[in-house]
């Protein structure tokens, strides 16, 4: 019954994440005026990419990504079962270095650099996630997401300023404007690719899987705001989607002095800020 | 989904673009092709920076002694199947630059070009025109397996 499970959510996941980045693609040409591609077209990106040839810089750097994708299936995986959020954090984290050694074992200097500013991004949204998990963990006592499903309340009621440091950080996990300068996706280059500048053929299509699978899990952790009522929680993590497509829209790049001014800052200012009310409080909702 | 597998190339060509030796006029009318007024994008045609992941190069300006060895090394990054689209009379023939003391000549004195685009400059619907030509012919050579070899 759970291997059942296991494998819908391995078969269905990128379906739901292709589709996530055909929408993202189309409505960002719509917003700039133009036609855009069909909505399929990041799988038509895809089966292009499996068919050519493997150009590698340095023989272990497929591996790495190899490393990327499983990490981000095992937390996919972990956030369906309802299993423990701080380790489906770290598990998250692990994938992500394992990118950014990736990106440094080609040797070339724009994926060293790209690497260094990612490690960078790390610094500024890793708080936030941990803000987040301890929003939750002070609000029903326990880092387990089935526990929200004995709460009494959803979790935004008492942390709307984490839900709005969670919407900053997305737009650096999406790695769109204002904070793409360390790979940005597709046309907007910076830093030729930044950290996927060596990947070819097989190794970047299977970036590109690894994406869509990290975007449903991006949304899904959006979700667990309101994660009682399965409407509302959809609408929020589609609000949170359009939200950084809209933003990426009508922002320029900024350096990564601007991420540490704004997120070290304003954005973990207002968690904590956001903490403390609840530990003051005595807030509780299960 | 047989007919998508026979026809995948043509369906997302990513150029990289290379400027050797251009006056830039052909390269402006190059970025206008992805701007909203004719947009590029519609085909699935991006313009990735990086020769490592991108199926088409696209060539304005003619060959000199300096520039030879720089296209020599972004085409031998391209991975397979590859084409090569030069752009304007310069890269298809030296232009009106043929013969000044430094110009070798167009693009097919170096490498093998698969479409040519002439003009000075050509409107970005010819080039538009001369990319996706080059993606048919991308799909001819993935379904032959036939590589490109520098001459």
């Amino acid at each position: 019954m759970i291997v059942l499970k296991i494998i819908l959510i391995i078969i269905l996941t990128p379906i739901v994440g292709c589709l996530l980045a055909g929408i993202d693609r189309k409505l960002t040409a719509r917003l700039q005026n133009r036609v855009g591609p069909p909505l399929l077209q990041p799988f038509y990106d895809f089966l292009k990419l499996m068919s050519k040839e493997n150009i590698v810089a340095n023989k272990n750097q497929n591996t790495y990504i190899l490393i990327y994708f499983m990490f981000i299936i095992t937390s996919i995986l972990m956030l369906f079962l309802q299993m423990d959020l701080l380790m489906i954090i770290f598990v998250y984290t692990v994938a992500n270095v394992a990118l950014i050694i990736g990106g440094m074992s080609t040797g070339s200097p724009y994926a060293k650099i790209g690497s260094h500013r990612e490690m960078m991004s790390m610094l500024s949204y890793e708080p936030v996630l941990i803000f987040f998990i301890i929003g939750m963990y002070m609000l029903t006592g326990s880092f387990n997401i089935s526990n929200l499903n004995y709460a009494t309340k959803p979790l935004i009621i008492y942390l709307p300023l984490i839900f709005i440091s969670m919407l900053f950080i997305m737009s650096v996990k999406f790695k769109k404007s204002p904070f793409d300068f360390s790979a940005s996706h597709h046309a907007h280059q910076e830093l030729v690719k930044g950290i996927f500048t060596e990947f070819s053929g097989p190794g970047m299509g299977l970036i590109e899987l690894t994406h869509w699978y990290e975007y449903v899990f991006l949304l899904g952790l959006m979700f667990m705001f309101w994660k009682q009522n399965i409407i509302i929680g959809l609408i929020i993590s589609i609000f949170a989607f359009l939200f950084v497509i809209v933003v990426d829209n009508i922002t320029a790049r900024l350096t990564w002095q601007w991420l540490f001014k704004i997120t070290w800052t304003i954005v973990i200012g207002l968690s904590i800020i956001n903490l403390l009310i609840v530990y003051f409080m005595k807030l509780k909702i299960v | 989904m047989g007919k998508l597998l026979s026809n995948i190339m043509t369906k997302s060509p990513w150029i990289v673009h290379v400027n050797c030796n251009s006056c830039n006029g052909c390269d402006i009318e190059v970025l206008a092709c992805l701007t909203p007024l004719y947009d590029a994008e519609r085909f699935g045609v991006i313009n990735i920076g990086t020769p490592k992941q991108a199926d088409i190069m696209v060539v304005t300006g003619s060959v000199n002694n300096k520039n030879i060895d720089v296209l020599q090394n972004i085409y031998d990054q391209m991975p397979e199947p590859r084409a090569i689209v030069a752009i304007g009379a310069c890269a298809t023939s030296g232009g009106i630059f043929h013969d000044c003391y430094n110009v070798i000549g167009g693009i097919d004195k170096v490498l093998p070009v698969d479409v040519y685009v002439p003009g000075c400059c050509p409107k970005p619907e010819s080039i538009l025109d001369g990319i996706l030509k080059a993606a048919g012919i991308l799909e001819e050579k993935r379904k032959n397996k036939s590589k490109g070899v520098t001459v």
